[in-house]
């Protein structure tokens, strides 16, 4: 597959006003809404660009999988530092589409902080470049963070830059018995502090922490986290919802709080990642009183895993932002074709 | 006041007469923002105190057809704020309260007005701070900063605007509510506050911020390296990343800056130097002991001829002195002065740093360069004398040519002033129509008839092909496709 006939294609699709499927490796087909239409593979759209390690950029196609771009980094001592999800045989470019971060998101920013520039393919089969390589880049509206987690719907991201980052030197991981009051409390107070931390997870009564940096920073540390040594690998189940919380049994929630707000009242299972910011919840309860919950909260609720999304994947949107939402859709995709409902019905 | 009057008229119903101006000797001081260049003075001035009065200003504007002009301290470099000679300029300067700072979420709801620098004063008995720190910072007011995604010296570890505020609250030009972002990780669809940052007040008119604060270091220590040549500064930067470090600033100057600077602040730069490195590292005490030991030895392999690491926080802050003053250092050699604001592929630095040498000798005017060498952004300023018509001429195509440079090595026309007035064209450069297109979709989508602070940001594509009639660039002319006149 070229550029040229991604182009083609969209706008054969967009003539014919036939929806369009943008899928990568199919690892995040569960995420969002159901999709329909003619699915568009980008996976033989592939390669590396560009990638300099001295100027913490790495640019690349759509279609080359993550895995590829995590290996050639490491062996430059770098990492994408929002620790993205792989969930499968994750693909750059739906990673970038799907916008997800893993444990270190807290500490270290989400994906859209480190999105420099996309390549776009939009609605009209256009290719257009926005953002670039650099770090800094103030000129034109920030078209390439707007599209990062935009699930397709705005056009095909075909190639993206993201800023890098050294891989930490050095990482312990802590285990302290507490309860979820309590651990909010805790992880609160060390995000406020100048401590080297760089996760943290709560699940049925243990509080998780990791330090990450240089050994001395990190041993120095230590005393203010207290607890006992822990095995690392528990971040790289809860990056890929391997951990055993995430066996599927029933819907998952994913509840985005302000990191102070108090423990949910809400029956079912939780597990708190990003100091708090996070809550992920297994809950038969409607998706209105969940929803509701995490509203009074201060944040909102995505149905992340579930057969049956009827609620729909995401809260619904004020009538302000829907209609910013259908107009910015009609600019970048005015037959409606990419994506359709993957994010809401209503576009 | 001719056509001011119905304008005026109607304001009074809401505002008090002491927030309207339209006399000239009242509306004067509006007539620019930072970059003096540019000048208009607006029809009339607001300056509401409420939320409810800018829904007002912006409800009656729109219904009347009336453009309007965000502002806040008037600090911004690329004209932003240049008012609109048949519009509102809409100052928020009385939006000065920091209406809430929870040290424990780190986090401080702030209005627009208020100063960058006061939120961190105001987070500091907490031992937080608000991280970005443009050079204007005491004077600068996070609205603006918010307009123009602002960053400063230490950018690349702790990020720019963008990365540090979580949430705003404002209007859109009908005076209908919007809030975007939260105080929680994330918000439902799609990145809106993403797209509102920098967007130079073409979008919304912004009411309430909420900034990330952050656990200040326990300490900091800066080292200062000399290099005899330009270009091996440049790859020393690139040795001080490979190493795996991201130093908390890492900033360059020329000889001809550090000379201007000195004569300003004695900050006790080195003069012999062709250029100085300023490498700082902040964290834990024990941290910094590592990173400046590594930093020294990565440096001293790229060629430093000569080291100096601050030995404590006056003398840190000293040599910080003189590159923040930098600016105001050359304002006091040279009649004028004219900041570009370029970002370039870090590795690139050397062919730039000649072409304007080049262009200093083309156009018989000295540039001292100033440089945030970590994440590539110049801040090349050209010397020239306003009051001669040929110097103000050169200088506009000496800075056009820098900007085109460094679009032509794979950077941008800025890097953290924005385009405002003053890039207008550049824009034309840097971006080929169907994008130019699609951000006029974007600001339709907000402001469907364009009464938001027009004119500014994005160029229309009629501009660009004139603009490209005036400059063709070996025998090339920009945008061949569209219609010449």
């Amino acid at each position: 597959m070229s550029l040229s006939q991604f182009q083609d294609r969209i706008r054969d699709a967009a003539a014919r006003k036939s929806p369009l499927r943008l899928r990568g490796g199919g690892s995040k087909d569960f995420y969002g809404n159901a999709s329909r239409g003619e699915v568009l593979d980008t996976r033989d759209y592939v390669g590396i660009v560009e990638y300099e390690p001295s100027e913490l950029v790495l640019t690349a196609r759509c279609g080359t999988p993550l895995s590829e771009i995590e290996r050639l980094l490491d062996g430059s001592g770098q990492c994408l530092p929002f620790e993205p999800p792989h969930f499968g045989a994750a693909t750059f470019g739906g990673c970038v589409a799907a916008g997800l971060s893993g444990p270190r998101r807290a500490a270290a920013g989400a994906l859209r902080d480190f999105v420099l520039g996309v390549k776009l393919v939009d609605g009209r089969g256009r290719a257009l470049d926005f953002g670039g390589r650099v770090m800094k880049n103030v000129a034109g509206y920030d078209v390439s963070r707007l599209v990062a987690g935009s699930l397709g719907t705005l056009g095909l991201i075909a190639e993206a830059s993201l800023k890098v980052l050294p891989r930490p030197r050095y990482e312990q991981t802590r285990r302290l018995e507490l309860a979820l009051p309590q651990a909010l409390e805790a992880m609160n107070r060390w995000a406020g502090e100048p401590l080297p931390l760089s996760a943290t997870a709560w699940h049925g009564g243990v509080l998780h922490a990791r330090l990450s940096g240089s050994e001395a920073a990190v041993r120095a540390a230590l005393p203010r986290i207290g607890g006992e040594s822990a095995e690392g690998s528990l971040w790289a189940q809860l990056r890929e919802h391997t951990h055993p919380f995430f066996a599927p049994r029933g819907p998952l929630w994913r509840i985005a709080l302000p990191s102070t707000a108090a423990p949910l009242e809400l029956a079912g299972e939780q597990l708190v990642e990003w100091n708090g910011a996070l809550r992920w919840l297994k809950c038969t309860a409607s998706a209105t009183s969940v929803r509701a919950a995490a509203r009074q909260a201060g944040g909102h609720a995505t149905l992340f895993r579930a057969e049956e999304k009827s609620a729909g994947a995401f809260p619904p949107l004020e009538p302000v932002q829907l209609r910013l939402h259908r107009a910015l859709k009609d600019a970048f995709d005015p037959a409606g074709i990419m994506n359709p409902g993957r994010m809401y019905a209503e576009f | 006041m001719g056509a001011a009057l119905p304008v005026v008229k109607a304001l009074r119903e809401f505002l008090p007469g002491r927030a309207i101006l339209h006399e000239e000797e009242d509306t004067r001081p509006y007539e620019c923002d930072g970059l003096t260049a540019y000048r208009q003075l607006p029809m009339v001035v607001a300056l509401p105190e409420t939320e409810e009065q800018v829904r007002r200003v912006l409800e009656l504007c729109s219904a009347m057809k009336v453009p309007v002009v965000p502002r806040g301290a008037g600090t911004g470099l690329s004209g932003g704020a240049l008012p609109s000679g048949e519009g509102v300029l809409l100052s928020m300067a009385k939006f000065m309260r920091i209406l809430r700072l929870d040290p424990r979420a780190r986090l401080a709801v702030v209005q627009p007005g208020v100063r960058n620098a006061a939120i961190s004063e105001a987070a500091a008995p907490h031992g937080l701070y608000y991280a970005p720190d443009p050079s204007s910072q005491i004077a600068c007011t996070i609205g603006g900063n918010v307009a123009e995604n602002s960053g400063g010296v230490h950018c690349l570890k702790y990020g720019l605007t963008v990365h540090n505020v979580m949430r705003v609250r404002g209007f859109t030009i009908d005076g209908e509510p919007l809030e975007l972002g939260s105080e929680a990780a994330d918000a439902p669809g799609y990145d809106l506050l993403a797209l509102a940052v920098g967007s130079e007040g073409m979008l919304a008119v912004i009411t309430e911020v909420t900034v990330k604060l952050l656990p200040m270091p326990q300490c900091a220590r800066v080292i200062m390296a000399s290099f005899d040549d330009v270009e091996k500064a440049g790859q020393a930067v690139a040795a001080v990343i490979a190493a795996g470090i991201i130093p908390a600033g890492l900033e360059m100057m020329d000889r001809p800056a550090t000379a201007a600077v000195e004569q300003f602040v004695a900050a006790g730069y080195d003069l012999e130097a062709a250029a100085i490195l300023l490498c700082e590292a902040d964290g834990t005490s024990e941290e910094v002991e590592d990173e400046i030991a590594r930093m020294q030895a990565v440096l001293a392999a790229a060629g430093a001829v000569r080291m100096a690491v601050s030995r404590d926080e006056a003398e840190r802050l000293r040599f910080w002195s003189g590159r923040k003053a930098a600016f105001p250092a050359v304002g006091r050699i040279s009649p004028d002065y004219y900041c570009m604001d370029g970002t370039i592929p870090r590795k690139r630095l050397g062919e730039v740093l000649t072409f304007i040498a080049e262009m200093e000798k083309k156009y018989g005017l000295r540039c001292p360069n100033v440089f945030h060498a970590g994440d590539g952004n110049l801040h090349p300023l050209i010397l020239f004398d306003a009051n001669d018509a040929d110097q103000l001429h050169r200088t506009e195509l000496f800075a056009g040519e820098v900007l085109e440079k460094c679009v032509a090595v794979g950077g941008t026309i800025t890097g953290e002033h924005g385009v405002g007035v003053e890039k207008i064209n550049q824009m034309c450069v840097q971006f080929g129509p169907q994008e130019l297109e699609l951000f006029e979709a974007v600001k339709r989508a907000f402001d469907p008839r364009g009464l938001l602070n027009p004119g500014k940001a994005v160029p229309t594509l009629a501009r660009c092909a004139e603009y490209g009639r005036t400059r063709v660039h070996g025998g090339r002319l920009p945008h061949p496709e569209l219609p010449r006149f």
